[in-house]
Order: structure tokens, then C-alpha cells, then sequence
């Protein structure tokens, strides 16, 4: 796959990969067969692999939902495209009580390769609940893998390997960096849940995922010229989570700021906060600390920038951790 | 104005109160077979060959089946059960639909669903798993074609369609049922699983047992139709038959699958029912409902009429009689003991299967749980 390509087209080149590779793989979602979805991530693949692999579904999200744990039962590898971030909580009930715990309940004996895409956060100036960041609630329930890739090779590698799991994994796309382009390797070079150091450091250790690993490696980019020297951590998976790479780099930093497009109050920061506490507590010289949304409902797109945390906020928290 | 007819028809369909007009009227459009007192009628649409060896076995059915059930009270109320939900008085539901399907096929059960479960040669003690909390389900749904029972109200009814979407992929001539009950009818995902049944035109039956009562809500708060007429709007039949007549459910079910299995898409049937006892053994129905009532459906009751038939017509002697009361006797007792035996799990059950694949948090926290646990072992208690 030589060549610059988006993350839509990436991750388009996955689900086309996925067809090609297993009969037993089926598209679902609304507007995803002509249209080639909202987004485009489907485009053409109706049109080579026909209705019946590539689903234009009624418009309810618990029935998209509910039916591909069906097909996941008589033998079937559901891809789900939610149309928007917001859309997903219809489906809430079939994902967190029915999808996740399926094989649990079977003692073992049904699987659920179930893959759940949805685009997810701000950033893009669209109106309400097409803007929301709610990992945290998907990984907080047991069952379900919980990933979220950052640029074009993650994104058509990490796709390919959630399809391949026979575990429910929910696949958060970074809607606002669709459009970014990248390199796509020849091969994974990870495995689906490892974290990655994207830019090396000394001082602090940002910790990030999806659209917000950009933002870090602009900030790390800025506080370089001020002398200091940031790591950033892509974390990619988000349940579970690759805590021996953040080990790793916090006990070398001593410093860590978790930045997430989600509110701050009980997000995915809160654990990694917590647990990298427990963990590097003779390493650290100063809290970790947590840049993110605030506890208010995701608000209209003219201050959506107040709301998503940028270069400045992040650099701010960085003074504030190396000041300790 | 509304609010005027909205109150008339709430207090016309007051419990106990017959209103032949309402959700909660069986007359006139039931599909019977056989009469409460046991004749054997013709219905045109729903012709139906059975041979005595065939009545005979459905009456053991029905009496197994009640007497599972009836164990598996008394082993709730001896502390051995933490609950049971009770199938008394829908016997003939579910025996006449589950001995409808053929071996292909596929059910999707609510939490109530003891005897279809049974037809489908499920072991009645591994229902009782999760009734008395070693498991929360734990049999292989594929190995009887059985799916565990579900217990948000619903939720199932997509999953029997996806499951037909499926079997419409494979080309095979298989079909599904998708049990729940009149309380569910009100759910969004029941009304999903219809929209996309419909759409998809999948060979899945809506089987709806109406027993009249969703815990303490009767069918007039979930619908001011029949629900069997809700099926119009999505654009297929619906059907009520005597969910008492174990011969009408056998009979209309079979027609629905057959239907269902050469391309003509879903069906629902309205299997009109009563729960004879409470919701499950922690509800009181003494608070919501009148005596006269289960009273009256006691005249309809499923085994007596069969039971009526077999007498009237020569078809089972005393000794038959005394034969099934024998083998319910030992089932009772494989139950009783089954259950009292049943061991409790380790309790790292907990960590067991909650991914296919390797997960390093739950493997952390297991090996946490059993150096917890290890800690303790040679203290004196």
C-alpha cells in the first residue's frame, strides 16, 4: 500500500481487505450501501460485494445492533457502522448487557465477533450529539474491547484486527482526522492492543489517543523549542490497556498528563491517573495530571474550541506538572 | 375530549371486568381446536392430522412440564432456588409452538420459556443454573438450538431476526422463533425486530404469549388493539389462537414456520393465555388482580381439556393416565435432587470467559483475587 492515504480511505481499504478475506463478513449500518456512508468509509463496497454483505439497515440502532448479535450466532462476522457518535446510545442495552456479555453467560460456548465503528468526537462544527466522546462508558464494561487509532496505518491495520477478533470491539474513529493522510505499511507492526511511543522524551510523558495524539505531538513540538523534551504515548487500545509502555515511560519522565477530548470527571485519565499512581509512585515527582472536556454537555460548534483541549491547554499542564 | 374516551376506555378494561371490545377480549377472532371441555373442532384455515400416539405425547408434555415447574416453586420456596419465574397455565403455548419447530430450527426464549426448552430436549436442570445463581445461563444454545434465556425485556426478539437474516444469507430452509410476551410488545426492540423481519422478509415467527399480565400491568396499559393487529402495520400476518389449546398452537405454529422457511417471511402469533400464578415467587398478585379472574381461566386450563379429549374419545386409558404420573414423579424427584446437589462454583468463575482472547486486567485482577484467597489458607476458622 505505497502511497499518502486518509484514514477514511485506510480504513475503507480495511473493510474491502475484510470482504475479500472471510465469506462470513457482513456490513451493517445506515446509509453505508450507495451512499457509501455519511463519511464515505464504505464507499464502493456495496457495489462489489452486493446488498447482502454490505447492508443498508432500517434507521434504529438497537435493531442494527440486536440483529448482528443474531448473525454473530449463526456464524456471521458483523461490521457496525453507528451513523454518529450520539446515535449510539439506542444501541446502548444491546452492546453493554447483550453483546458483552453473551460468551460470558454461554459459559464460553457463543462467541461474538462483532465489530461496533463509530466515528467519534468534536471538532468538525457540527450540531449537537454528533460530537461526543463516550469511550469511557465502553470501556468501563467487561466484554468489550475498546480501541481508537490515530492515523492511516493504525487505522486500516487496527481495523483489519478488530474484524478479526472474536471479541465485541468497539472502534472509535477519529471523525475530525479523517482526512488526514499517512503512510499504510505493509504489515501491523503491533499487535491490536499495544500503545505506542510516537515521539520519544524526557521531561513528562503526554498520554493520548485518537484525535488527540496530534494535538500532543503539536504541543510536544512547541515545548521543544522552550528546551523541554515530551513524550508522547499513543495508547491505541483503551480496554485493555498497555500499561507496561506507560510504566515504562513515566518512570523515566516522572511526569504524566493524560489529554482526551472526554470530560475530565470519571474519564479514561481517571484510571490512568489512578493506576499509574499506584504503580510508578516512587518514580513520580509531581500528580498526574488531566487535560479534557468539563462536566457540561457538549456544547454548540462556535465554542467547541473552549470546550476540546488544544496546544495551549495541554502546554499549560505541562507547566503545571513541571513546576511541582 | 381525549382525555374524556382515553378514561372510558381504561375503566371498561378494568381487571375482572369482561369487555369484548378491548386488548384483553378473546372473542371473536381466537383460532381453537379444541374446545375447554375437550371437543375437537375444525378451524379452515389451520387443519390439523394428529395421531393419538401424537395426543398422548403432547398430554405427557404438558403434564411434565407442570410438574417441572411446580418442583421448581416448591425448591424456590424451600430456599433452594433464589427465584423462579412460573409457567403455570402456559403449557399449551409452549409445548404446541415448540413441538411445531423441527430440528433446524431455532428458539429464542424469554426467561419463562421452561417448556419450550423442554421440547427442545433441553435438561430441565440446567434451566435452574441461573435460578439459583451458579450460573447466569451456561448451556451451549447451539447444541439444542435453544438460545439462553434473556431477561431484559426484548432484547431477544432482534436477535432471533438477526439470527434469520442469517439462515436468509445461508439458503438453508431453517426458520426461528421469537418468544416474548405482551409487556414486550411495547419495547422498542420488539418493534425493531418487526421492521427488520419485514424489510428483510427473514423466516422468523413472533410468537407472543399474552397471559394478560405484565407483573402487575395488564395488557389494556401496553395496547389498545389486540396485538395480533399490530403485524398489519409492519406488513404481515398476525394470528391469535387459544394459547390454552396446545392442538390451535401446535397448528398455527407449524403454519407459521412452514411460511416462514419457503420465503414468505415472518408471522406473529398472539397466543392467548393467562399466568395462572404470580410473575415469579417475589410478586404478590393478590395486590393487582381478582380471585374471579384466575378463577375463570381455571375452567380453560390447557391439561384438562386434553386430558377430557383422551378420555372422551378412548384414547387413554387409566393406566396411561397412571404411566405419565408415574414418570412426573421421577422427574420431580431428579429434580429435587439435581438442584440439591448442584455444587456451588469456584468462585473464580468470575474470570472465566469474559473474552475469548487473553486480556491483561482481567488476568491481573484473577491472579490478585487468588493470592488474596491464598493468603487465608492454614488460618483456623
Amino acid at each position: 500500500m505505497a502511497g499518502q492515504l486518509s484514514i477514511a480511505k485506510a480504513l475503507n481499504g480495511a473493510l474491502r481487505k475484510s470482504l475479500e478475506n472471510d465469506p462470513k463478513t457482513v456490513l451493517m449500518g445506515e446509509d453505508i450501501g450507495k451512499l457509501g456512508g455519511v463519511f464515505r468509509i464504505t464507499d464502493g463496497l456495496q457495489k462489489d460485494f452486493g446488498d447482502d454483505r454490505v447492508m443498508d439497515t432500517p434507521l434504529a440502532e438497537s435493531g442494527i445492533m440486536g440483529t448482528a448479535i443474531g448473525l454473530a450466532l449463526r456464524g456471521y462476522r458483523p461490521v457496525v457502522e453507528i451513523q454518529f457518535d450520539g446515535f449510539v446510545y439506542p444501541a446502548f442495552d444491546q452492546i453493554v448487557s447483550q453483546l458483552a456479555k453473551m460468551h460470558a453467560r454461554a459459559l464460553g460456548h457463543v462467541k461474538m465477533p462483532v465489530t461496533v465503528r463509530i466515528p467519534f468526537g468534536g471538532g468538525i462544527g457540527a450540531v449537537e450529539h454528533h460530537s461526543e466522546s463516550h469511550e469511557a462508558y465502553f470501556a468501563h464494561t467487561a466484554g468489550l474491547r475498546v480501541v481508537s487509532p490515530s492515523n492511516a496505518h493504525d487505522a486500516h491495520w487496527m481495523l483489519r484486527q478488530a474484524i478479526e477478533s472474536d471479541d465485541p470491539v468497539i472502534f472509535l474513529e477519529p471523525k475530525r482526522r479523517y482526512w488526514d493522510k499517512g503512510e499504510v505499511g505493509e504489515d501491523p507492526m503491533l499487535p491490536l492492543h499495544s500503545a505506542r511511543i510516537v515521539r520519544p522524551g524526557t521531561d513528562a510523558t503526554l498520554i493520548a489517543y485518537g484525535p488527540m495524539v496530534k494535538v500532543c505531538q503539536e504541543a510536544a513540538q512547541a515545548a521543544e523549542e522552550d528546551g523541554r523534551h515530551l513524550e508522547v504515548v499513543d495508547l491505541r487500545s483503551l480496554s485493555p490497556i498497555d500499561f507496561p509502555t506507560l510504566e515504562e515511560s513515566l518512570k523515566r519522565t516522572g511526569r504524566g498528563i493524560v489529554v482526551h477530548e472526554a470530560p475530565v470527571f470519571l474519564g479514561l485519565g481517571a484510571e490512568l491517573a489512578a493506576r499509574l499512581t499506584e504503580r510508578c509512585f516512587y518514580h513520580l515527582e509531581a500528580p498526574i495530571l488531566r487535560v479534557g472536556g468539563y462536566h457540561a454537555p457538549y456544547p454548540p460548534s462556535r465554542v467547541e474550541e473552549t470546550y476540546l483541549p488544544d496546544l495551549d491547554r495541554v502546554l499549560d499542564a505541562v507547566d503545571r506538572a513541571l513546576a511541582y | 375530549m381525549t382525555v374524556k374516551s382515553t378514561t372510558r376506555a381504561r375503566k371498561k378494561a378494568a381487571p375482572g371486568v369482561p369487555d369484548k371490545a378491548s386488548a384483553g377480549s378473546a372473542a371473536p377472532e381466537l383460532v381453537q381446536l379444541l374446545t375447554p371441555e375437550g371437543e375437537r373442532v375444525e378451524h379452515p384455515d389451520y387443519p390439523l392430522t394428529v395421531t393419538p400416539e401424537e395426543l398422548r405425547a403432547l398430554y405427557r408434555d404438558l403434564v411434565l412440564v407442570r410438574r417441572f415447574d411446580a418442583e421448581a416453586t416448591s425448591l424456590q420456596r424451600q430456599g433452594e432456588l433464589g427465584l423462579w419465574a412460573s409457567l403455570l397455565g402456559q403449557e399449551a403455548a409452549q409445548v404446541g409452538s415448540g413441538r411445531a419447530m423441527r430440528p433446524g430450527d431455532y428458539a429464542f426464549p424469554t426467561y419463562r420459556e421452561h417448556g419450550v426448552a423442554w421440547c427442545r430436549d433441553v435438561d430441565p436442570l440446567n434451566l435452574l443454573g441461573m435460578f439459583r445463581g451458579v450460573n447466569n445461563g451456561g448451556w451451549d444454545p447451539n447444541e439444542k438450538n435453544f438460545h439462553l434465556y434473556t431477561i431484559v425485556i426484548g432484547a431477544q426478539t432482534l436477535h432471533a431476526t438477526g439470527y434469520a437474516m442469517g439462515i436468509t444469507k445461508d439458503g438453508t430452509d431453517d426458520a426461528v422463533i421469537a418468544y416474548f410476551g405482551d409487556g414486550a410488545s411495547s419495547q422498542g426492540d420488539v418493534n425493531e425486530a418487526f421492521t427488520f423481519a419485514s424489510v428483510y422478509n427473514s423466516p422468523v415467527v413472533f410468537f407472543c404469549q399474552n397471559n394478560q399480565w405484565a407483573i402487575s400491568e395488564p395488557t389494556t396499559v401496553q395496547t389498545r388493539i389486540p396485538l395480533y393487529r399490530r403485524a398489519s402495520g409492519f406488513g404481515f400476518p398476525g394470528v391469535r389462537v387459544d394459547g390454552n389449546d396446545v392442538l390451535a398452537c401446535l397448528a398455527v405454529t407449524r403454519w407459521a414456520l412452514d411460511r416462514a422457511r419457503t420465503g414468505q417471511g415472518p408471522v406473529l402469533v398472539e397466543a392467548f393465555t393467562y399466568r395462572m400464578g404470580a410473575h415469579t415467587t417475589s410478586d404478590d398478585p393478590t395486590r393487582y388482580r381478582q380471585s374471579e379472574e384466575t378463577e375463570a381461566w381455571k375452567a380453560k386450563d390447557p391439561i384438562l381439556r386434553l386430558k377430557a379429549h383422551l378420555e372422551k374419545e378412548g384414547l387413554g386409558d387409566e393406566a396411561f393416565f397412571a404411566e405419565v404420573e408415574a414418570e412426573s414423579e421421577k422427574l420431580g424427584l431428579r429434580v429435587r435432587e439435581g438442584v440439591r446437589s448442584m455444587p456451588d462454583p469456584d468462585p473464580t468463575l468470575i474470570f472465566d470467559h469474559v473474552y475469548t482472547e487473553q486480556h491483561p486486567l482481567v488476568d491481573e485482577e484473577r491472579a490478585e483475587y487468588e493470592a488474596y484467597a491464598a493468603s487465608f489458607e492454614g488460618e483456623q476458622h
